[in-house]
């Protein structure tokens, strides 16, 4: 439903954060997309919303489709204008998200009416079912409400039930719960998958928590420094990860059963965007990396049939913690 | 609502009680003796004794203040020691001159002010924003005086178009068309005024285009120039509002300054005139009365801060 081709994102002083992302996300399914922060997460959601920051960050090449239909690089409102504004977005910080001198019940509004064309009562009615739909408390009451006046938790309902009015078929969520407390984070999530099924949504979801990628997910996209360097389905991602990074990571998540053993890291640093080079960007911190990986053209190789990897030599078999 | 402005109001008065012990105090300091001014260089010391017994000058510095503190609680200002009216009368002469020129400079620096520095914001970065920018800091820091001047040379003397000086009523001969008289001194007064709020208003918008909540109302697939009226103007607004406050000070004490340039029948140039008659009861009225305008546009500013933000408690 939603296809990403080769997408790439520049920053103004001509480095790129985004390097030829791709991604084919289907109805009724939840994509994990995990990867460090500051590694372009964010970066690639607002290029497929058409949202980049101007001037700062733009689009230097790659394609976006919804249901076929070419969006690339129109922003919300010419994608409503042409009758594909089925893309919507739930932000990171749910603390700064809403405008503070409006209601919700008029944040609401601008959206619905945007999207569903109806006025008075009938546009009411629809933002409290809104409200409703992402199990709010007193909806009714809540409309009339300033987002001061509410708890993060409720301001992140707020800003899922405004993408909601967007009538989405793919839903973004930009690590919607990392500013929240952990019972709050677990009602956020269950919430997104439930209304990931109840409107046959494609979700992709953003996240640098492993835990919620397997709580949540059907299929993991690793990204590292720009690039998607694996996918796979997530029974697969947690069971034999091909990539040396994501080794790396799954091997550091702390293991209940290990209690008392060092905890790992991977060693060194993420690059940051101008230090990345033409060969494998992970080469670096790498334990497999030899002089080719240095050098440009590694190629997506598929393990097998789901199961892709960018990766001179990916490796096989499960991970022993 | 009613008991924080019961409450701002009880501590205007303290300002109010403050302010007319340190102008009374502050004037009476001032050298020179008003009565030499009346009478002239040649009167002798009996007749100014004599006047000064008759206008109460001999009494303590403390008496004649709860004496003019009563009288002015009575709503009597006293007497203008210059004219021999009532000093309310006198006042009332230059008001017209004073409220027209800081009406019409208000809707200057609102008309140029807010909507030039949208435009400047919305080019963020061009031509036109740099222009716009470069042209507000210029004006923004050349006193008003020197602008007053400049543009009675341009518009009166080279070009003729408008009067250079002076303002008859517009209940006399010539009715509004007279207004063509302020038009000058107010734009002189608006200029570094209106230069401020542009100023203002592009850096609160462009802070405000950064917002996450911009991006929230963009996503919803609204038209760009409703998230700049309704999500980034709106909340602009707020930094413009409160520098209004500011604003009318600034106005105040430039306004003496441009209708002395202007030569016109004004408050401000009542005071300069009143202050070389050391006519005290006009110059201790208009201060008095213009602590009293002030406190009462700060208390409105704040007062409409909890309309624009819901998130203000007034307490
Ligand atoms: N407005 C901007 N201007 C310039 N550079 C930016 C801007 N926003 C982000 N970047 C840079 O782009 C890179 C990718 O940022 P991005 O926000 O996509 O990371 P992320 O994966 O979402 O990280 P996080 O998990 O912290 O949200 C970072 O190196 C960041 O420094
Ligand atoms: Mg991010």
């Amino acid at each position: 439903m939603l296809s990403v081709e080769d997408v790439t994102v520049r920053l103004a002083d001509s480095f790129n954060v985004v390097s030829g992302v791709s991604m084919r996300i289907e109805r009724g399914e939840v994509v994990g997309l995990v990867g460090e922060s500051g590694c372009g997460k964010s970066m690639t959601s607002l290029a497929i919303m058409g949202l980049l920051p101007a001037p700062q960050a733009r689009l230097q090449a790659g394609s976006i489709a919804l249901d076929g239909k070419d969006i690339t690089s129109l922003p919300p409102y010419r994608r409503v204008e042409a009758g594909c504004g089925g893309v919507a977005m739930i932000f990171q910080e749910p603390m700064t998200s809403l405008n503070p001198v409006l209601t919700i019940g008029d944040q609401l509004a601008e959206a619905i009416r945007v999207h569903d064309g109806v006025s008075g009562p009938a546009l009411r009615h629809r933002a409290q079912e809104l409200l409703e739909m992402v199990r709010m408390p007193d909806a009714a009451l809540q409309l009339g409400a300033y987002p001061h006046e509410l708890s993060g938790g409720m301001r992140q309902r707020v800003v899922i039930a405004i993408a909601l009015a967007c009538r989405p078929q793919v839903l973004i969520a930009d690590e919607p719960t990392t500013a929240l407390d952990v019972t709050v984070q677990s009602q956020i999530l269950a919430l997104i998958r439930e209304l990931c099924d109840e409107l046959s949504m494609a979700v992709l979801f953003i996240t640098h928590d492993l835990g919620v990628v397997a709580q949540l997910a059907d299929r993991v996209l690793v990204m590292y420094a720009g690039r998607i360097v694996e996918s796979a389905p997530v029974g697969t991602i947690f069971r034999e990860p091909a990539h040396p990074y994501t080794r790396g990571l799954l091997a550091c998540l702390p293991n209940p059963l290990a209690r008392g053993r060092r905890l790992q890291t991977i060693v060194g640093q993420a690059p940051r965007p101008h230090e990345i080079g033409d060969g494998c960007a992970f080469a670096a911190r790498c334990a497999y990396a030899e002089d080719a990986c240095r050098s440009p053209g590694a190629d997506w190789r598929q393990v097998d049939g789901d199961h892709g990897v960018l990766c001179r030599h990916p490796q096989s078999g499960q991970l022993v913690q | 609502m009613w008991l924080y402005i019961l409450k701002r109001l009880g501590a205007a008065a303290t300002t109010l009680a403050a302010a007319s012990v340190i102008i009374f105090i502050f004037i009476h300091l001032i050298p020179g003796d008003p009565l030499y001014v009346l009478l002239g260089d040649g009167a002798t010391p009996d007749q100014v004794d004599a006047l000064r017994q008759k206008l109460g000058f001999d009494r303590s510095l403390a008496v004649q203040y709860f004496s003019w503190l009563s009288n002015v609680l009575q709503g009597d200002f006293g007497q203008s020691i210059f004219f021999q009216t009532p000093v309310l009368s006198v006042i009332g002469d230059g008001a017209e001159t004073s409220i027209l020129l800081a009406s019409i400079t208000m809707v200057w620096i609102i008309l140029l002010g807010i909507p030039v520095g949208m435009i400047a914001a919305m080019r963020h970065g061009s031509w036109t924003d740099q222009g716009l920018s470069g042209l507000a800091m210029l004006l923004a820091s050349v006193p008003t005086f020197w602008v007053g001047l400049y543009l009675i040379l341009i518009f009166a003397a080279w070009l003729g178009w408008l009067p250079s000086s002076g303002y008859p009523s517009i209940f006399d001969d010539g009715g509004l068309a007279n207004l063509q008289h302020l038009l000058l001194p107010s734009l002189a007064l608006a200029a570094p005024n209106a230069a401020l709020i542009l100023r203002l208003t592009r850096a609160s918008m462009l802070d405000v285009a950064r917002e996450d909540y911009v991006r929230t109302a963009r996503a919803k697939g609204i038209r760009p120039w409703r998230v700049v009226v309704r999500h980034i103007f709106r909340n602009a607004l707020l930094a413009v509002v409160s520098a209004f406050g500011f604003t009318l000070a600034a106005l105040i004490s430039e306004a003496v300054v441009t209708e002395t340039v202007f030569a016109l029948p004004g408050i401000g140039r009542l005071v300069v005139q009143s202050i070389l008659r050391r006519d005290y009861p006009v110059i201790q009225g208009v201060i008095l009365i213009t602590v009293v305008l002030y406190l009462g546009v700060n208390l409105c500013v704040d007062l409409s801060y909890r309309f624009l933000d819901p998130r203000v408690e007034l307490e």
